[in-house]
């Protein structure tokens, strides 16, 4: 049975945890160096605030040892929140995170929460799912090892580099599991190319 | 409000989770806020505890020094009008707020009627002391709710009551037959399809969070281990004696609740914690104000 850990210091990280359970997935909530084991298939990062959650990653020390994981190729999704943390750059924050992913964010770009919103729309091959933008940042540009899978209004919604999965939007708050599903499966050949080995 | 825009209202505070909401009266207090880890701050002229110092009538903030605070920080800005003053949240909802407090430290402007909460796009907030009193704002529109407490004493004695009772009642609520939800509901004054929700689901259908006398790290934390989903935290940190400590304190306190060994660590050497008002003490109970 694959068991994903997702950070829990802050945000929507109960929703990730109650989708995973639909998908018989096994849980654990990442609150302190002691939670974060070798045995993990995969990790999330869930949305909140990205000052937040990034603040907490250092003053808790877990920030290194997800770095680590992450490069050792731990399969990783990020919503919202958590596409920032994994942003090589960010356009209006001097605040900078793992850094691992090559993408270029701006935080809140569609406005205060008055501007949040929600649309359906194709996830790669997928078919239409729901997607919920709340005071969402938009990827501005990518890097050309990115792969683009959803698309709105001309700017990539979700995108994938290797381990790396992160959506701007927040399919946690939905009943639909094709997303996590989908990062299921990066979970699962992770585990299965470590059982080899 | 039509029923996307509620839900969309409602995963805002869902973002919150886990997270301190920290009353802030400056551009300044509002950048320590969100660099010691406040998930949204608070924006208002004064703290509860010397609005409760100063008296007189006590309204909305000035849109300016709001709009200041927005501009200063990422994090999502919140403000208080007077319970029943729609017209403040109207002003509010103009300058694009991330979320109204419709809040009894305020001076209350109507002594019946809360805001029609529907009738806008930004998310409310409401206070509550009991599950009927929850119930009632989240049919008004509220897309979040806090215990009162009560606010600007440094007392949590209030708090923990209030968020006792709801959880108490929720719990009754649970147990009951199908059958007993209908006189229920006509007992605690509240819509039917809301109490089946808390009888279904086991929980408040908006995200709960504490409010009103959380003055330390360990405050906070035992309001989140009787069920708050997160913490307000008004007077106890810019009444401190060394407010960004004790702000940082109380972030990672609500983020490591269940863990006594992180606590005590953070509970050390944080100075003087604001004097507070003992229950008794109080002259005015803002927690009666909207019911």
């Amino acid at each position: 049975m694959l068991t994903i850990g997702i950070l829990a210091l802050q945000g929507a990280f109960i929703e990730h945890e109650q989708i995973l359970h639909k998908l018989n997935v096994k849980t654990v909530q990442i609150r302190q160096l002691s939670d974060f084991t070798e045995n993990l298939d995969g990790l999330i990062l869930p949305g909140g605030e990205s000052t937040v959650m990034g603040r907490l990653l250092n003053e808790l020390s877990l920030y290194q040892p997800i770095l680590t994981a992450i490069s050792n190729g731990l399969p990783v999704f990020g919503t919202c929140a958590g596409a920032i943390l994994l942003a090589k750059e960010i356009i209006n924050d001097s605040k900078l995170w793992f850094q691992t992913m090559n993408i270029t964010v701006k935080r809140n770009a569609y406005g205060r929460q008055l501007g949040s919103f929600k649309i359906a729309a194709s996830y790669k091959d997928h078919g239409i799912v729901p997607m919920v933008f709340i005071r969402a940042p938009r990827i501005e540009k990518v890097g050309s090892s990115v792969q683009i899978l959803s698309v709105y209004e001309n700017f990539p919604t979700a995108c994938r580099e290797k381990n790396m999965l992160v959506t701007t939007f927040h399919p946690e708050v939905t009943d639909d599991t094709t997303i996590h599903s989908y990062f299921v499966s990066m979970c699962k050949e992770f585990h299965q190319k470590r059982e080899i080995k | 409000m039509n029923k996307e825009r509620y839900e969309l209202n409602k995963d805002l505070a869902k973002m919150l989770k886990g997270g301190v909401i920290m009353d802030v009266t400056t551009v300044e207090q509002a950048k320590i806020a969100e660099n010691a880890g406040a998930c949204a701050v608070m924006a208002l002229e004064r703290i509860p505890a010397d609005i409760r110092a100063a008296g007189g009538v006590s309204r909305m903030s000035d849109p300016q020094m709001i709009q200041a605070i927005q501009a200063a920080v990422s994090i999502p800005v919140m403000a208080k009008v007077r319970i029943g003053h729609f017209v403040e949240a109207q002003i509010l909802e103009a300058i694009e707020i991330d979320y109204i407090d419709e809040s009894e430290v305020l001076s209350p402007a109507d002594d019946i009627y809360h805001i029609d909460k529907t009738e806008f796009k930004v998310p409310f907030v409401c206070g509550a002391k009991d599950l009927g009193e929850a119930l009632r704002r989240i049919n008004e529109g509220a897309a979040m709710i806090r215990t009162k407490g009560e606010p600007g004493t440094g007392d949590i004695i209030q708090a923990v009551r209030h968020m006792r009772l709801i959880q108490a009642e929720i719990r009754r609520i649970v147990s009951l037959r199908k059958d007993e939800l209908f006189e229920a509901a006509k007992i605690m004054q509240v819509p039917y399809d809301l109490l089946l929700y808390v009888h279904e689901n086991g929980k408040l259908p908006v995200v709960n969070f504490a409010a009103g006398g959380v003055a330390t790290p360990a405050d906070a934390a035992l309001m989140m281990q009787l069920g708050a989903e997160g913490v307000f935290v008004g007077s106890g940190i810019f009444k401190s004696g060394d407010p960004k400590k004790r702000a940082e304190a109380i972030v990672k306190a609500v983020a490591n609740y269940n863990d006594p060994k992180i606590l005590a660590e953070l509970s050390a050497g944080l100075g003087e914690a604001m004097v507070g008002i003992n229950e008794q003490e109080i002259q005015l109970l803002m927690a009666e104000r909207g019911k």
